[in-house]
């Protein structure tokens, strides 16, 4: 479990989280969503500690992070795994060794152990014959699967994405929701999304957090999220006429 | 104050170089790695530039003695010191810092730039120990690149000088062993050291604090080499004035 409190952040003049107070909790998976320039990656970054608040705290299971020696921090970080936006893997290892990359950094274990553990992530992404590809030689979609198959391979208790699916097509979109979803459920980890796309909302969003201006506008999840009278989400989360027509059909529906 | 900031930064950054290393196995593979790139990548180059610059430094100093009294091994004489004390650790490294020095940049820049120096922070591994601390032990093979460009300078000179009818290979060859300080020997091979830690260093701290995106990437490879420069060549002149003064 993730819990945020009164969260500050700025960059000289600018002021971008303005105390922000949420719980992520483990085994569910959260969406932070909002418009561009709203504060999103500003909030993952200072949940991730490459960002450190002004003001406010971040604990990871009761462990406030700023009250945490730096080795107790590194300690922690190697419970997280990160998907980042563009993937981030390192252009000069193959796949595989991008996955193996976390093994061999913090265990002990025996080369075969590690490949073992490779062989299956990579088999739970799907992606098991890619092993000897170079990351410049796979696609999008595949090398968004290589970053989740990094980011789950060491056991992670925490797990966060930055927009997993900018640049995908729909289909391998909704793969990838998907996939976070059932590691999220599999491995029982606190999961939290940084998104735009509102399939993934819809789909996988147990928790919402929008975000606007640098506040948390409203809380809630993708069963709240039709019935809010919310004038900010709403704006933001029907602004299309195909999810004005859906959200429109779930209420007649309803009543 | 920006000046002040960066010289700060910098030094934390060498501070930070030797903090939380990483599992020997992996930076064992990285060091190798960075011998490859830096050193063993360099080595043809300055085989080049060292032997032609040598053949070129007696030229001159030959065309420039045109006093009979001057006896012939001179050139020899000349072409060895110019190339053990200044040509091969001073002039070699300047090269070295546009050719390993913008590698170097560009590649941690590239890094910074497409978030994988973020995915190792995440991860919980000291980027800067990971990324700089290879580099920095691999430059400490420096030393072996300026033993070769001085025996290709010399050896340079040595052809110029024959095929150029300047002087005879007898006369050559006294010149070059007239005189030998020993202690040059160690001034070059202290300031190649010296010079070794600034090419590591300087481009990776231009690389790792590079904000932006690829047209960043490009400016931050080209101020690296001139900081670098500068840098070689004041303390060029620092090590010279306390060592040999």
């Amino acid at each position: 479990m993730i819990e945020v409190k009164d969260l500050h952040k700025s960059f000289g003049e600018a002021h971008i989280l303005k105390g922000i107070s949420t719980v992520f909790e483990k085994g569910k998976t959260s969406l932070v969503i909002g418009q561009s320039g709203s504060g999103k990656t500003v909030f993952l970054k200072c949940l991730l500690g490459l960002f450190h608040p002004e003001k406010g705290t971040i604990s990871y299971d009761g462990k406030i992070y700023a009250n945490l020696s730096d080795d107790e921090k590194r300690d922690l970080r190697a419970e997280m795994g990160m998907v980042f936006q563009g993937s981030a893997l390192f252009d000069s290892m193959t796949i595989a060794e991008n996955v193996m990359f976390p093994l061999r950094m913090f265990t002990k274990q025996s080369k075969s152990e590690m490949q073992d553990r490779v062989d299956f992530v990579l088999n739970r992404v799907n992606l098991f014959e890619a092993h000897n590809k170079m990351p410049s030689e796979a696609s999008g979609g595949m090398q968004k699967r290589v970053a989740i198959a990094r980011a789950i391979v060491n056991n992670p208790k925490y797990l966060f994405c930055d927009e997993p699916n900018s640049g995908l097509d729909p289909k391998t979109a909704i793969v990838i929701d998907n996939l976070i979803q059932e590691i999220t459920d599999e491995y029982n980890i606190t999961t939290i999304i940084n998104s735009h796309d509102m399939n993934s909302v819809m789909e996988i969003g147990e928790k919402i957090v929008f975000l606007k201006d640098g506040h948390k506008a409203w809380e809630g999840s993708n069963q709240t999220i039709f019935k809010t009278d919310n004038e900010a989400v709403t704006d933001f989360v029907y602004s299309s006429e195909l999810f004005k027509k859906v959200r429109q059909m779930y209420l007649e529906e309803r009543q | 104050m920006t000046y002040l900031y960066n010289i700060g930064t910098y030094f934390l950054m060498i501070k930070e170089m030797f903090r939380k290393p990483t599992k020997w196995s992996v930076m064992k593979t990285l060091i190798f790695k960075d011998i490859d790139d830096l050193i063993f990548g360099s080595l043809g180059i300055v085989a080049f530039i060292s032997f032609f610059v040598g053949g070129v430094v007696t030229i001159q100093t030959a065309l420039n003695i045109d006093n009979p009294l001057i006896p012939k091994y001179l050139v020899g004489f000349a072409t060895r010191q110019s190339v053990v004390l200044e040509f091969a650790p001073t002039f070699i490294s300047i090269i070295m810092a546009g050719k390993v020095g913008s590698f170097i940049t560009s590649s941690i820049g590239t890094m910074r730039v497409t978030e994988q120096i973020d995915a190792l922070e995440v991860m919980g591994i000291n980027a800067i120990n990971y990324l700089v601390f290879p580099k920095f032990i691999a430059m400490m093979l420096y030393p072996f690149v300026i033993s070769i460009a001085m025996f290709l300078g010399i050896l340079g000179g040595m052809a110029a000088c024959i095929y150029g009818g300047f002087s005879t290979l007898e006369d050559y060859i006294t010149g070059v062993q007239m005189d030998f300080n020993t202690f040059h020997i160690t001034y070059a091979f202290v300031k190649t050291f010296v010079f070794a830690f600034l090419l590591a260093t300087i481009p990776s701290y231009y690389g790792y604090f590079m904000k932006g995106g690829a047209l960043e990437v490009g400016k931050a490879s080209t101020t690296s080499f001139v900081w670098t420069s500068v840098m070689i060549i004041l303390l060029n002149y620092l090590l010279t004035q306390l060592m040999l003064s």
